[in-house]
């Protein structure tokens, strides 16, 4: 790129080369830290890792402590706000993208919003869900009222990821299908919506994941921390695994360090799968793409 | 149909003769356009909903016996559970911002540093291996973090300095730095891809090296973006929560000691949650109190971040 070496003074060749050094050791320390903090969760916690850990409730015994109730928990919690997030989200998406084609100062306003809703600490939906859904309708710490509050908190994550999908399909998608005599909804279900599908998946998935991992706003709400049931149905109380978590690492005795760590594994586990489907998604899309 | 764009929704339905069809469409179309327009005000509505939930609570919490604003702004002690209740918050401001102040100190220049080295040293094969794993980081839930810090981070800090507290800021600091790196570095990297190719070319055509193209054209020429960068980390690290209750600890105290003990607003909302505080009585209202000075402080930092990044877009569209 630059001229031939022999034109660039020694002093500005050795600038350069200590500055991309440095550079590279900036990215490099954040890749080490990764690398030492899955190694020292494998190594604090591969050893509980096993059937009975994964079968039992919660104990006073770091033995004896398994993560079924906070699953169990996660998996009803993640679905219900999955169910109540990604429609909300995708059709707002579409609001936004297909059917506001004119800039009014209302779009503007929700787009302004959403990029500041995105920006709201998690711990503040918390209070939102508590003085809401658990206090005002009277839902109690259920794991509905846990999974509107996680829906709001990732509602602007899947709007802006959907809108970008839907801004990537091509302008001559909606003008074919308009050429057709399809009207605008047809235009959107049948054309714009199917090409943009595995980039909103993509989104979901991630957006679905960071819920995964989001301990803050459930513990403000209320979820508790010992559990010995598994949930029969929305109205239930539940606890999730961060929470759950987050428990075992408060705790003074030196075995609930191991078991903390054996409940990390599990949850990076449950969130590395994920995140493989969201790249093999998104590698699968671009092929087809071409 | 010269135009399609202008208005397909009446158009559509006179094409397709039958005028069943189009009847059923004229009330379809606006119902659907309808329905997605709710959603999307559903976020108008989220925020509404945010502040008048805080701002209600906050004003009861005012009007509680023993509260008083003034207590509560220059108040320097805060122990709302106390017999003897003080109500001075700004014990945990100090502490959020010795938090944010120093994982800033770590996570902007490596942070801006890493987005440099990707978007103007990094081969496009490296490239593709380095992005992932940052983006692993950044998908680490909090919660994790903590745990590192409390049993790793901290551990290596004692032996490293004397008296150190089991729960201190540095370790908090520390670990809120790496987790915010990855944000820090990305958002940087997409101000400094927005930066023309062209002016890189002629600064290279005058005969400059990297260094002298990163730090004089494409750091100058993407500040904007990066300042919208670093005002996001920072809102990111004020309203971090799990990874500092379980670092730092729950001591609210002014010191401005890194090894002692603190506590941050995110860390006190949830030390009263946890507890079974009954709603109504005072300390459940100062939960509301202090996420409203916590929402306030972030909201201020994201209406300017994304201020800047609407100008660093318009200049380079």
């Amino acid at each position: 790129m630059s001229l031939r070496d022999s034109q660039i003074s020694p002093k500005r060749k050795r600038m350069d080369r200590f500055f991309g050094a440095f550079c590279f050791l900036s990215i490099a320390i954040a890749c080490l830290v990764l690398v030492y903090l899955l190694w020292t969760v494998v190594q604090d916690g591969a050893g509980r890792l096993n059937a009975q850990f994964l079968d039992s409730f919660t104990s006073r015994l770091p033995a004896r402590a398994g993560i079924k109730a906070a699953l169990a928990g996660t998996v009803w919690v993640i679905v219900l706000t999955g169910v109540i997030a990604v429609p909300i989200g995708v059709a707002a998406a579409i609001y936004l993208e297909e059917f506001s084609t004119r800039r009014t100062w209302l779009t503007n306003l929700i787009q302004l919003n959403i990029a500041n809703l995105a920006g709201v600490p998690s711990i503040v939906y918390g209070l939102l869900g508590l003085a809401l859904f658990v206090r005002w309708m009277s839902l109690d710490r259920s794991i509905i009222a846990g999974s509107l509050t996680m829906s709001l908190l990732i509602l602007p994550m899947i709007i802006i990821v959907s809108q970008e999908a839907l801004r990537a399909v091509p302008y001559s998608y909606r003008e074919g299908s308009y050429a057709l005599g399809a009207t605008k909804w047809q235009t959107i279900r049948g054309q714009v919506l199917p090409s943009a599908l595995p980039g909103i998946l993509t989104g979901v998935i991630l957006s679905v994941s960071r819920a995964i991992g989001e301990t803050a706003p459930l513990i403000t709400i209320g979820a508790v921390t010992y559990i010995a049931t598994t949930p029969q149905g929305v109205m239930d109380k539940f606890t999730v695994l961060p929470i759950q978590i987050f428990d075992w690492a408060s705790r003074p005795q030196a075995g609930f360090h191991e078991t903390a760590a054996a409940g990390i594994l599990m949850l990076l586990v449950v969130l590395l799968t994920l995140n493989a489907a969201a790249v093999i998604l998104r590698y699968r899309s671009q092929k087809r793409r071409g | 149909m010269a135009n399609p764009s202008s208005d397909p929704l009446s158009s559509g339905g006179s094409i397709v003769g039958s005028s069943g069809k189009g009847f059923a469409r004229a009330f379809k179309e606006p119902l659907i356009q309808g329905l997605c327009f709710l959603c999307a005000a559903i976020s108008i509505v989220t925020t509404l909903g945010i502040l008048y939930t805080l701002l209600v609570e906050t004003i009861h919490f005012f009007q509680s016996p023993g509260v008083s604003i003034r207590e509560f702004f220059t108040g320097a002690e805060w122990a709302p559970t106390f017999k003897d209740a003080k109500f001075g918050i700004r014990p945990l401001v100090v502490g959020t911002l010795m938090i944010t102040v120093g994982a800033a100190i770590i996570a902007l220049p490596l942070g801006l540093m890493a987005a440099i080295y990707l978007s103007e040293y990094a081969q496009p094969r490296v490239r593709s291996i380095l992005k992932p794993i940052l983006e692993v980081l950044a998908g680490i839930p909090t919660v994790v973090y903590g745990y590192f810090a409390l049993f790793h981070i901290t551990p290596l800090l004692r032996q490293a300095i004397p008296n150190v507290e089991v729960f201190n800021a540095l370790s908090g600091c520390i670990v809120v730095g790496v987790m915010i790196l990855p944000l820090v570095s990305s958002l940087c990297e997409d101000a400094l891809s927005a930066v023309p190719r062209g002016l890189r070319e002629g600064a290279y055509a005058l005969g400059s090296t990297k260094f002298e193209v990163s730090t004089k054209i494409v750091v100058p020429a993407g500040l904007s973006g990066i300042s919208a960068a670093f005002i996001l980390a920072v809102s990111r690290a004020v309203g971090e929560t799990m990874a500092v209750t379980l670092a730092a600890g729950q001591t609210p105290n002014l010191s401005l000691d890194p090894r002692q003990s603190i506590q941050t607003m995110t860390s006190y909302i949830v030390q009263i949650s946890k507890g079974d505080t009954p709603a109504g009585s005072t300390a459940y209202l100062t939960i509301f109190a202090v996420g409203v000075t916590l929402f306030l402080m972030t909201m201020l930092l994201n209406v300017l971040a994304n201020r800047l990044v609407r100008k660093f877009r318009m200049v380079y569209k």
